[in-house]
C-alpha cells in the first residue's frame, strides 16, 4: 500500500503542512507550573488525571476522510475512529517507543497462531454491545473485513491487506454480490462460534497483528450497513455514539453510549462527556485557537503548521506546551538506480558523499523538523542501527573529496547532469531540492529542478518509472511513513524489487537487488524477532551501500499541548497523541 | 516616451511670456508635442515614468547590480542562520542571542537574508524584477498585437466578422484564466515547442497571460475603429481606391496608437500582479530562479519571525505596480483631448 494515508500518507507525505500537523490543544486554565515540560509527553504521561466530564474539542484543516472505520487510511481516523468503532487488537496505550506493541481490545488475548503461521485465532471479550445494547458477534467482524476489502464495490479508501493476504477468498465478490447470504463463498475467515474468529492465510505473514489493529477490523452489523452512506451514522461500539447524522464538513458530536460496558474496555477511560470536531477550519486558526485554550486538539494529528512553530519554538514559555516527537517518517531522496549515469553504484554514491546533510536538515526546519539519518530505518522501527555511518563528513556537511573520488571511478570526472523531482505545493520539498541542488554543485553535478502537483506525483510522475525515465529524474524528493511500525512495514515498499509498478510505484529508486528481495521475503515469514531485527539491518545497510537512498530526515513534528488537556502523551503507533486517554478541565 | 525636443520646450515657454500668441504656438504643436507638455507638468506621473525606467535598468544591470551591491543569487550563506527558525542571527558568532527582528540587513545584504538558506534577498529582487517585467511587457505585447489586429478588423468590416470576433471577445472574457493557467502549467511537460526549463516557463507565462487578455484591448480598438471608418479621411482614401489593408494600417491604425499605447500601460500592472499570482500559486518558474510572487509564497511560512521576507517582495511589487499605474494614468490625461492645457 502506499503510504499509509495515515498520518502522513500518501497524501500528507511531504505536504508537511496540512494533515501532518496537529496536535491537541487546550485551552489553559490553570497556571503552566504543573503542565509539563518541552518534549515530556513524547515519553511520558503529561497531566495525568482520572477527572471525567467536560467537552473534549478537536478541529481539522480538511473535512474528515470518513468516520466509517472500514473506508479510512488516514492515521487520524483510525485513531478518533476508537470512541466509537472498537477493533481486534489496537496500539498499547502507553508513551514511548511501547505505543507501537499491538494489544488485545475486543480481543480476549493476543491471537493463537497456530504452527504453521497461517492461522490466527482470537477469542472476543464478554460484555462487548452496540449502542442498542444488542451483542457485537465475531460474524459482524467477519462483515466489516468483507466489506471494506473484497468485491468491485468493497470501500474505496482503505487498505486492502486482508485481500492480499487471506487464503480461499479470491473468488468471493463482496458483501452485495449474493443479498441473500453475503458472506457466502467468503472462507479466509472462519467464526465458528459468536465469540471466536479465525484468520486463514495463504502463507505466513508474521505482521498481521498490526493488520488487525487496523480499524476494518471494527465490527459492522449487517442490517445497517447502507455501503459508504454508513458514515453518516456508524452503529458504536465504543464509549461514545454520534449525536447527529455526520455528513462531510458537517462537524461531528460524539456524546456518552451508555450501553458501553466499561469492564470490557481495557484501552478507554472515556473521561469527556462530549467531544465535537470542527472541520475545515484553516491550520493558522486552530493553531491560535490551541494557544489561546480555544480548542483542545488538532484533530490531523501533524503539529503547528509552519508560521506558528516558528512563534512557538522562539518563546521560551510557551515552549514547554510543546512536544516534539518522532513522526516515523522518513524523508528523503530517491535516487534512480536505472537513469544514466546514476545507474553506477559509484555515482550514486558520489552523490550521497557529495549531499550536504546539515542544509537538508535547515530545509526541513533544522533540528525540531528532524533528525540527520545515517541509515534508512526510523528509530522507533526494529532494525534502525545508530552505528551505520557509511558517508561521514564533517559537521554533515558532505565530503567532496570522496564524491569526487567517486565521479572519478563511474567515469563522470567533474561531474554530471541530472534532473530532481519535486512536488511544487510543499515548500519544505521544495527548499530541500533547493538545498541538495546547492551542495551538489559543489563537486560539478547539476541539477535541473522539476516542480510537479502533488496530486499527481506519486501516481503518474515520481510514480511511473516510465515517466522517471523519459524525463530523466536521476532524484526525486519522497517520503515515507509506513502502515505499520515494523522493518517489513516500512521498507517493503520502498526497496523491494517485486514492488516496483507501472504507476503508483512506491519504490522510486527502481532498486531491484536479489540479496535485499529475499532478506525481506524471509524476514515476513519468520516469526523469530531476533533474526527479523538481524535482517532488517542487513537490508538497511545494503540499502545506504547502493546509494539509492538519500535520507534527509527523520522527520519530527511539533505537537502543541493545551495546558487544561489531560493524560497527553504521544503514541508512536498513531504517530500522533493517543487520543483515547483524553480528558479535559474545561466545562 | 520619447525623450523631448528642444523645439517643444521653447514653445511652451514662448506661449508663457506671451498669453496673445497661445493660438498660434498650439497650432503649430502636435499632437504629440502637447502630450509629452501637459505629461511633463503632471509631477506624479513623472514620478511614476521615472521609477519604471529604474526598474527597467536594474532588470536590464541585474548581473551587474548584484556584482557590486550583492551576492550571486542562487548562493547560499547558511552560518549565517538559525537553524530552528530560519532567521538570520543577530549575531552569527553567538547564536544564542537569538534572531535578527530585521532579518539580516546590513551593508553586506542591504535587503536582508532569505529564511533557511541566507540567499541575499537584494540579489533575488533584482533577478525577480527581470522575470516580473520579462513576464509582463511579454504578455502585453502578446495582447496588443492579438487585440489590434482582431479589434481593427471587427471594427472596420462589421458584420459577420465582427459577429464571430465579437463573440469570442465574450468567450475569452468569460473564461476562467486563474484556474486554467494552473491546470495547464500542471500538465504541459518541461520540454515542448522546442523551448525547456525556464525557458518555456517563461514562454507559457506569457502565453497565458497574453493570449488571454487580449479581448480588453480588442474592444476599445473595435469601439474607436467603429467611429473612425466614418471619418471624412478614410472615405477619402476609399474613394481614392485605396485597398482595405492600406485604410486598416496605413489610415486606421495611426489614429489607433494612442489609445492603444495608453491601454498598454495600464495593462502591464495588471499583467505583473498576474504574474505573482501564478508564482505565488507554484506555476510560475522553477527554483533556484527567483520571482517576486514566488518569493512573497515561501514567506508565508516565515512571517511570524521574519516578517521581512514578507514585507519586500510585496513591496517590490506594489511599487511597480502603483508606478506603472501612475505612468500610464498621467499618459492617458496627457492624450485626453478634453483635459485643459
Amino acid at each position: 500500500m502506499e503510504l499509509r494515508k495515515s498520518a502522513l500518507g500518501l497524501a500528507a507525505l511531504g505536504v508537511s503542512s496540512a494533515l501532518l500537523l496537529s496536535a491537541c490543544g487546550g485551552g489553559g486554565s490553570d497556571g503552566g507550573g504543573s503542565a509539563g515540560s518541552y518534549d515530556q509527553g513524547t515519553t511520558e504521561v503529561v497531566n495525568a488525571s482520572e477527572e471525567s466530564g467536560g467537552t473534549l474539542r478537536y478541529a481539522i484543516s480538511a473535512n474528515m476522510e470518513s468516520t466509517d472505520p472500514g473506508n479510512t487510511y488516514y492515521g487520524y481516523v483510525w485513531n478518533f475512529s476508537r470512541y466509537y468503532a472498537r477493533t481486534l487488537l489496537t496500539y498499547s496505550p502507553e508513551p514511548g517507543a511501547k505505543s507501537t506493541e499491538p494489544v488485545p481490545d475486543m480481543a480476549a488475548e493476543m491471537p493463537d497462531i497456530s504452527d504453521d503461521g497461517t492461522s490466527y485465532t482470537v477469542k472476543l471479550r464478554d460484555g462487548l454491545t452496540y449502542e442498542d445494547g444488542s451483542a457485537v458477534t465475531s460474524e459482524d467482524i467477519k462483515y466489516a473485513v468483507a466489506r471494506s476489502n473484497f468485491g468491485e464495490d468493497a470501500l474505496p479508501n482503505g487498505p486492502r491487506y486482508f485481500k492480499e493476504l487471506l487464503a480461499d477468498s479470491d473468488d468471493y465478490e463482496g458483501v452485495n454480490a449474493n443479498p441473500s447470504d453475503p458472506l457466502a463463498g467468503f472462507d479466509g475467515i472462519e467464526t465458528p462460534d459468536d465469540k471466536t474468529i479465525v484468520f486463514h492465510l495463504k502463507k505466513p505473514f508474521a505482521d498481521f497483528p498490526y493488520v488487525l489493529v487496523q480499524p476494518q477490523t471494527a465490527p459492522v452489523p449487517a442490517d445497517s450497513d447502507k455501503g459508504q452512506q454508513y458514515q453518516q451514522h456508524v452503529v458504536s461500539s465504543g464509549p461514545y455514539k454520534f449525536e447527529d447524522d455526520w455528513k462531510p464538513g458537517s462537524g461531528l458530536t460524539l456524546v456518552r453510549n451508555e450501553e458501553w460496558n466499561a469492564d470490557s474496555d481495557p484501552i478507554r477511560p472515556a473521561l469527556p462527556d462530549r467531544i465535537t470536531v470542527e472541520e475545515g477550519v484553516d491550520q493558522n486558526e486552530i493553531d491560535q485557537r490551541l494557544i489561546n485554550g480555544e480548542l483542545d486538539v488538532d484533530l490531523g494529528g501533524t503539529g503547528l503548521g509552519p508560521a506558528k512553530k516558528g512563534e512557538i519554538l522562539t518563546d521560551e514559555a510557551a515552549k514547554a506546551n510543546v512536544d516534539n516527537p518522532e513522526t516515523g517518517a522518513l524523508r528523503y531522496v530517491a535516487v534512480n538506480t536505472e537513469v544514466e549515469p546514476l545507474d553506477d553504484e559509484a555515482c550514486r554514491q558520489a552523490v550521497m558523499y557529495a549531499a550536504d546533510h546539515n542544509s537538508l536538515q535547515r530545509a526541513w526546519g533544522g533540528a525540531a523538523g528532524g533528525e540527520i539519518p545515517n541509515d534508512v530505518i526510523p528509530p522507533t522501527i526494529k532494525g534502525h542501527d545508530p552505528d551505520l555511518d557509511l558517508y561521514p563528513s564533517e559537521d554533515d556537511k558532505g565530503d567532496l573529496d570522496k564524491a569526487e573520488a567517486k565521479l572519478e571511478e563511474c567515469g563522470e570526472d567533474g561531474g554530471f547532469e541530472t534532473n530532481l523531482g519535486v512536488r511544487s505545493d510543499r515548500p519544505t520539498e521544495v527548499a530541500a531540492a533547493e538545498a541538495l541542488q546547492a551542495s551538489l554543485k559543489r563537486v560539478g553535478i547539476e541539477v535541473d529542478i522539476k516542480q510537479y502537483p502533488s496530486d499527481s506525483f506519486t501516481n503518474t510522475q515520481a510514480g511511473s518509472p516510465d515517466f522517471v525515465h523519459e524525463n530523466e529524474l536521476g532524484l526525486n524528493v519522497y517520503g515515507w511513513i509506513p502502515d505499520w511500525p515494523t522493518g517489513y512495514g516500512f521498507l517493503s515498499y520502498i526497496v523491494h524489487g517485486d514492488n516496483i509498478k507501472d504507476a503508483g510505484n512506491s519504490n522510486v529508486s527502481e532498486l531491484d537487488d536479489e540479496q535485499i528481495n529475499d532478506m525481506l521475503d524471509q524476514a515476513v515469514e519468520t516469526g523469530d524477532e531476533q533474526e527479523q531485527e538481524r535482517l532488517y539491518k542487513e537490508v538497511d545497510r545494503r540499502v545506504m551501500e547502493a546509494g539509492a537512498i538519500l535520507p534527509i530526515v527523520f522527520e519530527k513534528s511539533v505537537l502543541y499541548r493545551p495546558e487544561n488537556l489531560t493524560n497527553v502523551y504521544f503514541s508512536a503507533g498513531y504517530a500522533m497523541y493517543d487520543y483515547m486517554p483524553l480528558g479535559t478541565t474545561n466545562q | 516616451m520619447s525623450a523631448p525636443s528642444d523645439a517643444p520646450e521653447k514653445q511652451v515657454e514662448d506661449s508663457g511670456a506671451a498669453a496673445g500668441q497661445k493660438t498660434s504656438a498650439a497650432a503649430n504643436r502636435s499632437l504629440r508635442q502637447i502630450a509629452w507638455q501637459r505629461f511633463r507638468r503632471d509631477k506624479v506621473a513623472m514620478a511614476g515614468a521615472i521609477v519604471v525606467l529604474l526598474l527597467i535598468a536594474m532588470a536590464v544591470l541585474a548581473p551587474l547590480l548584484t556584482k557590486l551591491l550583492g551576492f550571486p543569487p542562487n548562493e547560499f550563506h547558511q552560518s549565517l542562520m538559525d537553524p530552528l527558525t530560519g532567521g538570520a542571527l543577530k549575531d552569527p558568532d553567538d547564536p544564542a542571542a537569538g534572531i535578527d527582528p530585521w532579518g539580516g540587513m546590513s551593508a553586506e545584504h542591504l535587503l536582508g537574508l532569505e529564511p533557511v538558506t541566507g540567499r541575499d534577498m537584494f540579489s533575488r529582487i533584482v533577478y525577480g524584477a527581470q522575470i516580473s517585467l520579462l513576464v509582463a511587457f511579454g504578455a502585453t505585447v502578446l495582447c496588443v498585437i492579438i487585440g489590434t489586429v482582431l479589434g481593427i478588423v471587427a471594427g472596420y468590416f462589421g458584420g459577420v466578422t465582427d459577429t464571430i470576433i465579437s463573440r469570442a471577445m465574450d468567450i475569452f472574457l468569460a473564461f476562467p484564466l486563474l484556474l486554467f493557467a494552473i491546470a495547464l502549467a500542471g500538465v504541459i511537460p518541461d520540454g515542448a515547442f522546442g523551448l525547456e526549463g525556464n525557458a518555456l516557463r517563461v514562454g507559457l507565462l506569457i502565453f497565458i497571460i497574453g493570449f488571454f487578455n487580449w479581448p480588453y484591448i480588442g474592444r476599445i480598438v473595435r469601439g474607436q475603429t467603429l467611429t473612425l471608418k466614418e471619418r471624412e479621411f478614410v472615405e477619402a482614401a476609399r474613394s481614392l481606391g485605396a485597398g482595405s489593408g492600406h485604410i486598416l494600417f496605413r489610415e486606421l491604425l495611426p489614429n489607433l496608437i494612442t489609445p492603444i499605447l495608453v491601454y498598454s500601460t495600464l495593462l502591464i500592472p495588471t499583467n505583473i500582479i498576474f504574474e505573482a499570482s501564478l508564482s505565488f500559486l507554484g506555476v510560475g518558474i522553477n527554483p533556484p530562479t527567483p520571482s517576486w510572487g514566488g518569493m512573497l509564497s515561501d514567506s508565508l511560512d516565515f512571517y511570524t519571525t521574519s516578517p521581512h521576507f514578507v514585507i519586500i517582495p510585496g513591496l517590490a511589487i506594489f511599487i511597480t505596480v502603483l508606478a506603472f499605474n501612475l505612468f500610464g494614468d498621467g499618459l492617458r490625461d496627457a492624450f485626453d483631448p478634453r483635459s485643459s492645457d
